[in-house]
């Protein structure tokens, strides 16, 4: 062992690291406002006692009660000549006696009553003459013989007549009974469990196929040429505009089946027969020679006919789905929820359509572009090289345009031609320099740029609360579940999307490339190699993340996203501590099932 | 069949891996691979179907530009190459059957694999090569209950599946017991053997290459250091081979 010798410095850096952290702390206390006077106030502990005890008493169930009532006159203070109340007529009914009968103000008086009902509770109150209001002054118990025993203090309410004082007990009678709360509360925790299955539903659907574009080891053998990049982002506009052409063609088309469910009906059960048997034609399970290029190109009529006729029949479907869902809500009586669910997934359907049709034309465009890149790269000739060029300049310019315009729709330039003038000359240069920095057959690798773009946004989005989320939802749905839930899905997208591509990540590496090994593609790798790998830590984060958007969907109502924590915010805004203690109590008996249900689900499958 | 030309692989970080290799495998032949660890056996076998890109340097597949090929090319030319691995690379969690049936992904059309389809006769071919190997009875276990030289064989019939022209064989016995070693070299020598399938399959035990192979080439750091024979690796060879140290066993 060495030889420590003691290093003044040392003992000098130290002195001077405890003394910092000591100010960093003291700067905290200070900036935190730390008061711990204000704790022992009196006052304040009563107040706190008072509300703990509230919250110690959730108002879940209720008693019909019967209530009693004595009333005894004190005077504050004594009149000259003394005061001195009429003597009790009755004593076998109950009654109260206050010794001094009068006295100064902020002065002791003794109260004792006799027969009450026994084993009753309640407050004893002073109602200044003619006031009509109620001073709490003590509680009272009445024992087992109708007897209690208390001493108060008077307030300062001197007054020329005789206040009186009330006691009033109450009993319990009958059986409890569930009160307006409790109903409240229940109905608003099944909203809110509802709320966090929905979004967790939603979010991991979105974010199963969005993991897999954020993870590296699958993105980062994608590659292309820079002439088949710029061709498929070329190509993307064009596919989204004729996508959508194409949905609203299909829209009117089918609107001839519309007018009666006679002619929709037939229409949405032989089209699926029609694209079925197109569909087999078509795409046969299996070829080991390369097909002609006249069944190619006759494949390739059939499957546009048939996706086509896909299009129309899920318009006919939603169509039905939309009738059918009106006429059971109206004739199910208390089932109606169902057919309005049946009736609003038809105007879901009827919303997505055109969206995913927009989508899936652009991605099939873009992927046709890439291969027809990918060919036009590999031939080397004088074409290939100047398209690379041209092409990685006018994308570049493309790219920058719509960036602009997304950037002009936030600020809204006055002159905006001329930023977008500028935006696609500097895109324009920026493809050039990339056509120039790479040759025409150099591989790109545009799945690492996908990477980074997506990581980027997820990271960017997840670091935004949803709580902030419903802010914006709650302005575009309205105040209600529905922001709650577009909120907490948007964000179980993002954050669910990371945590899977991370899994992903840490795959076997092996049967990867074992299943690469066989020829297949990439969707094929995806399917048996990925996916059999993925599924218990994907079910595990689920159940985390369902864990997550309950507790979350208990206070997103506090900002207008629905749910329990609406109802919460209000009750303790209105310092109704009791309602609000029945909400907690739900929450917190929810969230501990919640965790008990999902750590015996993962035990089961993963 | 097989031509490898100048074949040099850097990885990224300047790990020269295989340096200017050339040599062919004709077809129906037994070819091993021999070298030390990390000498470049793998890279080598990785570069024939690209799963590892080289840096440069040709590799024809039936006169077939295999470092040119597009993405449909290779395709075609993976399909026809069946490869082994030293941990066999089987989906754990996914049934022998559907482990076996992967072979196929080369041939059936992506479309149909989003719903896990098979046409029947690759169902029937399934069984068929199952049973080559002895493991029909498996077929529906869960493939990470099998016993190492049981997922080997696995490993084999996906290859088999392919109808491959050439196995790829890396390393298929190091993880094994020297007995089950034998058992799946007779495999491998059978199919060389009764279906004229040419197999290059590199390995560690020199006894194994005496038994088991026509011909034999050598890496040492990523150079060819000898071509021929397993008879004329004498002990001036083999230094060569392994490194001055090295002391020949068994």
């Amino acid at each position: 062992m060495k030889n420590r010798k003691s290093d003044p410095f040392r003992s000098l850096k130290v002195g001077i690291g405890v003394l910092l952290v000591l100010v960093v702390y003291a700067y905290g206390f200070q900036v935190t406002k730390v008061n711990l006077g204000e704790t022992k106030s009196e006052n304040r502990q009563q107040q706190l006692f008072r509300i703990l005890r509230a919250l110690a008493h959730p108002s879940i169930f209720e008693y019909e009660k019967d209530v009693f009532e004595v009333r005894v006159p004190v005077m504050i203070p004594c009149p000259e000549g003394g005061f001195e109340p009429d003597p009790i007529a009755d004593k076998t009914q109950p009654h109260m006696v206050v010794t001094p009968a009068c006295s100064d103000v902020r002065t002791n008086v003794h109260v004792e009553g006799f027969n009450f009902e026994p084993l009753t509770r309640g407050p004893l109150n002073l109602i200044p003459f003619e006031s009509g209001v109620n001073l709490q002054l003590a509680n009272i118990q009445i024992d087992r013989f109708g007897h209690f025993e208390t001493t108060i203090l008077l307030p300062n309410r001197p007054g020329e007549e005789a206040h009186e004082l009330v006691a009033i007990t109450r009993r319990n009678i009958g059986s409890p009974y569930l009160t307006q709360t409790a109903y409240d509360t229940w109905d608003k925790i099944i909203e809110t469990v509802f709320m966090a299955l929905l979004a967790t539903t939603l979010g991991t659907i979105i974010a199963i196929p969005l993991s897999f574009i954020a993870s590296r080891n699958l993105m980062k053998d994608v590659k292309s040429s820079l002439l088949g990049m710029s061709l498929s982002i070329l190509l993307i506009p064009i596919g989204l505009y004729l996508g959508f052409q194409i949905a609203d063609w299909s829209s009117r088309i089918s609107q001839i089946f519309t007018g009666s469910v006679m002619l929709a009906l037939p229409g949405a059960v032989t089209t699926p027969l029609v694209v079925w048997f197109g569909l087999r034609w078509a795409l046969p399970q299996q070829e080991v020679q390369v097909p002609s290029a006249g069944v190619r190109a006759a494949r390739m009529v059939v499957l546009l006919v048939a996706s086509f006729l896909f299009i129309i029949m899920l318009y006919l479907v939603s169509f039905l789905m939309l009738t059918w869902g009106s006429t059971l809500e109206k004739t199910l009586g208390n089932f109606g929820f169902l057919g309005r669910f049946i009736r609003d997934l038809g105007d879901i359907l009827n919303t997505v359509i055109r969206i995913f049709v927009g989508l899936g034309c652009a991605g099939a465009f873009s992927s046709l572009a890439a291969r027809w890149g990918e060919g036009l790269s590999r031939r080397r000739d004088m074409l290939s090289r100047v398209s690379h060029h041209v092409l990685a300049f006018v994308a570049g310019a493309m790219l920058a345009i719509i960036l602009m315009a997304i950037v002009n729709w936030f600020y809204q330039f006055r002159d905006i031609n001329v930023y977008l003038a500028y935006a696609g000359g500097i895109g324009a240069l920026f493809g050039l320099f990339a056509s120039l920095l790479y040759k025409s057959t150099d591989a790109v690798p545009s799945g690492m740029i996908i990477y980074y773009v997506s990581r980027t946004i997820f990271n960017a989005l997840r670091s935004i609360e949803a709580l902030v989320m419903a802010i914006v939802f709650v302005v575009w749905v309205g105040i209600g579940p529905f922001a709650g839930v577009m909120a907490l899905g948007l964000h179980t997208i993002v954050s669910l999307a990371k945590l899977y591509s991370e899994q992903v990540e840490s795959i076997m590496a092996g049967p990867l490339e074992a299943i690469q090994a066989t020829g297949a593609n990439r969707l094929q790798t995806i399917m048996y190699a990925v996916i059999p790998q993925i599924i218990p830590p994907y079910i595990s984060y689920t159940m985390y993340r369902w864990d997550i958007n309950v507790r979350m969907s208990t206070i997103i109502g506090f900002v207008g996203g629905g749910g329990i924590g609406f109802l919460l915010q209000q009750n303790i805004n209105l310092l109704n501590y009791r309602a609000a203690s029945a909400q907690m109590l739900a929450i917190a008996i929810v969230v501990a099932s919640m965790d008990y249900i999902s750590s015996v689900l993962r035990e089961k499958y993963v | 069949m097989l031509k490898i030309q100048n074949l040099t692989k850097i990885y990224t970080g300047g790990v020269q891996a295989l340096t200017d290799v050339t040599f062919d495998v004709p077809q129906g032949q037994f070819l091993a691979v021999i070298g030390l660890s990390g000498s470049g056996k793998s890279t080598l076998l990785r570069c024939i179907n690209r799963l590892i890109e080289p840096t440069s340097g040709k590799v024809f597949w039936h006169d077939q530009d295999v470092t040119d090929a597009s993405d449909d090319e290779l395709r075609r030319i993976r399909r026809k190459i069946g490869m082994v691995f030293q941990h066999f690379n089987l989906v754990h969690r996914s049934p022998v059957l559907t482990n076996v049936l992967a072979g196929r992904l080369g041939y059936v059309n992506p479309a149909w694999s989003l719903v896990n389809r098979f046409p029947k006769s690759d169902n029937e071919n399934a069984f068929k090569q199952m049973e080559r190997v002895g493991i029909a009875d498996k077929a529906h276990h869960r493939a990470d209950e099998l016993s190492g030289g049981q997922q080997q064989r696995v490993g084999i019939a996906r290859a088999m599946m392919q109808n491959p022209e050439m196995i790829l064989a890396d390393e298929p016995v190091a993880s094994l017991d020297p007995v089950l070693a034998h058992s799946i070299m007779q495999y491998l020598e059978k199919i060389n053997k009764e279906d004229g399938m040419t197999v290059l399959c590199s390995l560690h035990f020199l006894d194994l290459v005496h038994r088991y192979a026509d011909r034999v080439v050598a890496l040492n750091q990523g150079r060819l250091m000898f071509d021929g024979s397993p008879k004329d690796i004498d002990d001036a060879k083999f230094k060569d081979i392994y490194g001055r140290e090295a002391e020949r066993v068994g």
